[in-house]
C-alpha cells in the first residue's frame, strides 16, 4: 500500500537513508498484541478512592446554592471539592506560553457556562458511591440567557458568556476581536474578475471519541510529592497545567504517561489530572478519576464547529484572482485551544493556491456550547473542507477539469503567499498528477508536464508591487473543446473526453528527471528540507 | 453481599468474592487481577473488552460475573503459549494492524473465535466477525487483512 516515488524530485535526495521508506515495526507493538501495554488504569494501589464530577445541567446558569451535607454523609464518601478548595481556580491552558488570558475555572462556583461544566468532586471508595452521594446533592439554580450560533454570540445584545471576554470574542494582540490577513486588494479584483462565486460552509462539532477514555490516578509519594499515571497526550503540558492550578512546584509532580489508548487531539486539555491530584492532596490516598463513557461524548472536548464564507474571484482562463474568508470558530465557554486554532486557520488561508489578492478574518468565538479543542488538524481541517468544496464549484463555473484546476493555481516554488513568504517545496502538483495517475483520471499534456518547479516567482504574484491585482498573461489557453465536467462524475476511460491537443505553454517544461543513482552530487545536505533549505 | 464464584481462565482455575450485579469486566481485572482485558464504554457496545466464553466472543462489560461460575474463560493474556505468538497476534505486528493498541485485545480474542470456528474465512466473515469491534486508529484494513492473513499461515502451518 505505501508507495514511495522516488522519481519525483530525485535529484534533491540522497537516495542512502536507512529508515525511510522501510516498513518498521511499533517499539509499542509487542504489548499492544499481548495485552500488556500499561496504560494508566494498568496500575493497582491499594485503597484507591475514586473521583466523580457533578457536572451543570443547564448550558448558562447561575449558581444560587449548594447543599451537599447530605452527600458527605452518604456512605463511603470521604471528601467533597468544592470550588473553593481549588487553589487556582482559574486557568487558560495556553497560559503556559503566555497566550491568552485565564478564563476557566476547575470547578464552577457563580456560573456555570455549559450544560456538564464541573461543579463539585466527590471522592468515594468505589465510583458507585461517589455517584449514589452524587444524587444527593441539591444545587439551585437562576437560568440565564445561552447563545448557541457563532454570528449570534456576536450581536448586541447577545448574552455574555465567558466573564473574561465579556464581548464574546478571544482578543488578539491584546486589542483585536479577530485575527486578520490582507493581501493585495480583493474588492478591486473582484471587479475585474470574471466569475465571483461566494458560498457558507460548516463545520459540526466532532467528538473524537478514543477508546480509552480520558482518566488518570494520583498516588501520594514521599517529601510531598504526587505520582501522576495519566493518559494525556500531551505529558508535560499537563504536568505544568497541574503544578499551576494547584499551586505546586513541578518538580512535586511526577507524571508516567505515554501509553495513550486513543487521542486524535482530545487528550490535550488537561481535563482530569488537576482535580485528581488535588483529590489526592485533600485525602492522603490514591485517586482515580476516570471519564465514563457518556462524559466523554458529551463533556470531553470536541473538535469545535466552525463557520467558514469564502468568496472567490476566477477568471474565465482559470486563474482565481481574489479569495476572501470570513470564519468563525465555535469555542464554547472557554477559550483552551480555540484562539491558536484561528491562528493556524489564518495561516492556510487561501489552501495551497497562489492567489495575489486575499483578505481574512476569522474570529474565535465564546457560546454556550461544550468548550472544543485539538484534533487532527484543526484549525485547518474544517477551512480546506470550505476551499477544496470551493474549488470544485469554481472549476464547474469556468468549464474547466476540477484536478486542472487546482494545478494551474497551485503553489509554485518561488511564489509569494498571502503571508509574505515565499513558497518553497512545493509538491502539490506532483501529488495531483500521481493522485490522477492512481484514479485513470485523464489529464491534458500540458497539465501532466507541468512542475511545482517551473513557472512560479513575481509574474504569477504581481511582482515587487503586490498591493494590486496583476494583469498577467493567462499561465495556459483557455480549455476550449472540453466539454463542461460536473465536478464528482467520474468519467470512464473508455469514454474520456477528447484531449485538446498539448498547446505550446510557457510553463510546460520536460518532465521530472529520471531518478539519479543514489549519492547522488547536488551537493544538498541530508535532511536540509526540515530546515528548509532543500530547494530555493 | 458478595458470592464466591470460581471459573477457568486461560485454562487455569481462579476464584473470586463478586457483589451481586458485578460484571466479568472489573471482576478480571480488579478481583483476578487479569488486566489485559480493557475497558472502553461499560455499556456493550465498543468491543474492547470482548473475552471468550466457553468459545463465544461476550463483551465482558455487561457479562455478570456469577453467570460465568464453572465456565472457561479465555482472555488475551492466555492467547500466546510461553513465548510462542499466536498466528493472530505475529500478522496484527506484521500488518501494522494496532496503532494505540486499546482496542487490540478485544479485536484479537473476537478474531480468534472466528478462525476457532472456521480456519478458512472469507474476507466477507471476517468483517462479520469484527463488526462489534470499534477501532478509531486503523481505519479497520489492517485489521482485516492481518486476520486474513494469519488464518493463511495456521493453514499453512497445519498444512
Amino acid at each position: 500500500m505505501l508507495e514511495f516515488r522516488k522519481d519525483i524530485f530525485a535529484d534533491e535526495r540522497d537516495d542512502n537513508l536507512i529508515e525511510i521508506g522501510q516498513p518498521t515495526a511499533r517499539q509499542d507493538i509487542l504489548g499492544h498484541v499481548t495485552g500488556t501495554s500499561p496504560y494508566y488504569d494498568d496500575h493497582r494501589f491499594g485503597n484507591l478512592l475514586h473521583l466523580k464530577i457533578l457536572r451543570s445541567p443547564h448550558a448558562h446558569a447561575r449558581i444560587r446554592s449548594i447543599d451537599d451535607s447530605a452527600a458527605a454523609r452518604a456512605p463511603g464518601v470521604k471528601r467533597i471539592i468544592r470550588a473553593a478548595d481549588v487553589p487556582v481556580n482559574l486557568n487558560t491552558l495556553l497560559s503556559l506560553i503566555q497566550f491568552g488570558k485565564d478564563d476557566e475555572p476547575s470547578l464552577a462556583s457563580d456560573v456555570v457556562r455549559y450544560k456538564g461544566e464541573p461543579i463539585l468532586g466527590i471522592v468515594a471508595t468505589s465510583e458507585r458511591a461517589a455517584l449514589e452521594a452524587m444524587a444527593l446533592v441539591r444545587i439551585s439554580y437562576d437560568q440565564l440567557p445561552a447563545v448557541f450560533d457563532v454570528e449570534e454570540a456576536l450581536k448586541p445584545g447577545a448574552p455574555s458568556v465567558n466573564a473574561t471576554y465579556p464581548k464574546n470574542t478571544f482578543e488578539y494582540y491584546g486589542k483585536y476581536d479577530h485575527q486578520k490577513l490582507r493581501f493585495g486588494e480583493v474588492e478591486q479584483a473582484f471587479k475585474q474578475a470574471d466569475i465571483v462565486l461566494e458560498d457558507r460552509y460548516q463545520m459540526s462539532p466532532i467528538e473524537h471519541a478514543p477508546i480509552e477514555t480520558n482518566g488518570s490516578i494520583t498516588v501520594p509519594d514521599t517529601n510531598g510529592r504526587f505520582v501522576v499515571y495519566t493518559s494525556t497526550q500531551a505529558l508535560f503540558f499537563s504536568l505544568d497545567t497541574s503544578a499551576k492550578i494547584n499551586a505546586m512546584q513541578s518538580n512535586q509532580l511526577h507524571f508516567i504517561g505515554g501509553t495513550v489508548g486513543g487521542g486524535f487531539g482530545g487528550k490535550v486539555d488537561t481535563m482530569t489530572e488537576p482535580l485528581c491530584i488535588l483529590a489526592a492532596r485533600l485525602t492522603g490516598a490514591p485517586v482515580r478519576y476516570r471519564f465514563s463513557r457518556h462524559e466523554e461524548m458529551q463533556f470531553g472536548s470536541p473538535r469545535g464547529a466552525e463557520r467558514i464564507y469564502v468568496k472567490d474571484g476566477v477568471m474565465k482562463d482559470g486563474r482565481i484572482v481574489a479569495r476572501l474568508v470570513r470564519a468563525y470558530f465555535d469555542s464554547g465557554a472557554y477559550t483552551r485551544l480555540s484562539s491558536y486554532a484561528v491562528v493556524k486557520c489564518v495561516a492556510h488561508i487561501p489552501g495551497p493556491y497562489t492567489i495575489p489578492n486575499v483578505h481574512a478574518d476569522v474570529f474565535c468565538v465564546f457560546t454556550n456550547r461544550t468548550p472544543a479543542t485539538a484534533m487532527r488538524g484543526f484549525g485547518v481541517t474544517a477551512l480546506d473542507f470550505a476551499l477544496e468544496c470551493q474549488m470544485d464549484k469554481l472549476a464547474v463555473a469556468v468549464g474547466m477539469d476540477p484536478l486542472e484546476f487546482r494545478i494551474l493555481n497551485a503553489y509554485r516554488d518561488g511564489d509569494m503567499k498571502a503571508h509574505r513568504r515565499e513558497a518553497k517545496n512545493c509538491a502539490l502538483i506532483e501529488c495531483a498528477q500521481v493522485t490522477a495517475e492512481k484514479a485513470n483520471w485523464p489529464l491534458r499534456d500540458e497539465f501532466r508536464r507541468m512542475s511545482s518547479r517551473q513557472g512560479g516567482g513575481a509574474a504569477r504574484t504581481g511582482g515587487p508591487d503586490r498591493t494590486r491585482a496583476p494583469a498577467i498573461a493567462p499561465a495556459v489557453a483557455p480549455p476550449a473543446a472540453v466539454p463542461q465536467r460536473v465536478a464528482y462524475e467520474r468519467p470512464t476511460p473508455v469514454a474520456a473526453p477528447p484531449k485538446a491537443p498539448p498547446s505550446p505553454s510557457p510553463q510546460g517544461g520536460p518532465p521530472p528527471s529520471a531518478p539519479s543513482p543514489a549519492g547522488s552530487s547536488h551537493g544538498a545536505p541530508r535532511f536540509s528540507s526540515v530546515f528548509g533549505t532543500r530547494r530555493r | 453481599m458478595k458470592t464466591p464464584i470460581q471459573f477457568h481462565l486461560n485454562g487455569e482455575e481462579v476464584a473470586a468474592f463478586v457483589e451481586s450485579g458485578a460484571n466479568l469486566l472489573d471482576t478480571l481485572r480488579e478481583s483476578v487481577g487479569d488486566l489485559s482485558v480493557k475497558g472502553g464504554c461499560w455499556q456493550g457496545t465498543c468491543g474492547a473488552c470482548t473475552v471468550l466464553i466457553d468459545g463465544v466472543p461476550r463483551v465482558s462489560c455487561v457479562t455478570l460475573a456469577e453467570t460465568c461460575a464453572g465456565k472457561s474463560v479465555e482472555t488475551v493474556a492466555g492467547l500466546r503459549h510461553g513465548p510462542d505468538l499466536h498466528p493472530l497476534q505475529h500478522a496484527f505486528m506484521e500488518r501494522f494492524a494496532a496503532q494505540c493498541g486499546y482496542c487490540t485485545p478485544g479485536m484479537l480474542m473476537a478474531a480468534k473465535a472466528l478462525l476457532d470456528r472456521n480456519p478458512s474465512p472469507t474476507r466477507a466473515d471476517v468483517v462479520d466477525a469484527l463488526c462489534g469491534n470499534v477501532c478509531r486508529c486503523t481505519g479497520y484494513e489492517p485489521i482485516i487483512e492481518a486476520v486474513l492473513d494469519a488464518a493463511r499461515s495456521d493453514n499453512r502451518r497445519r498444512a
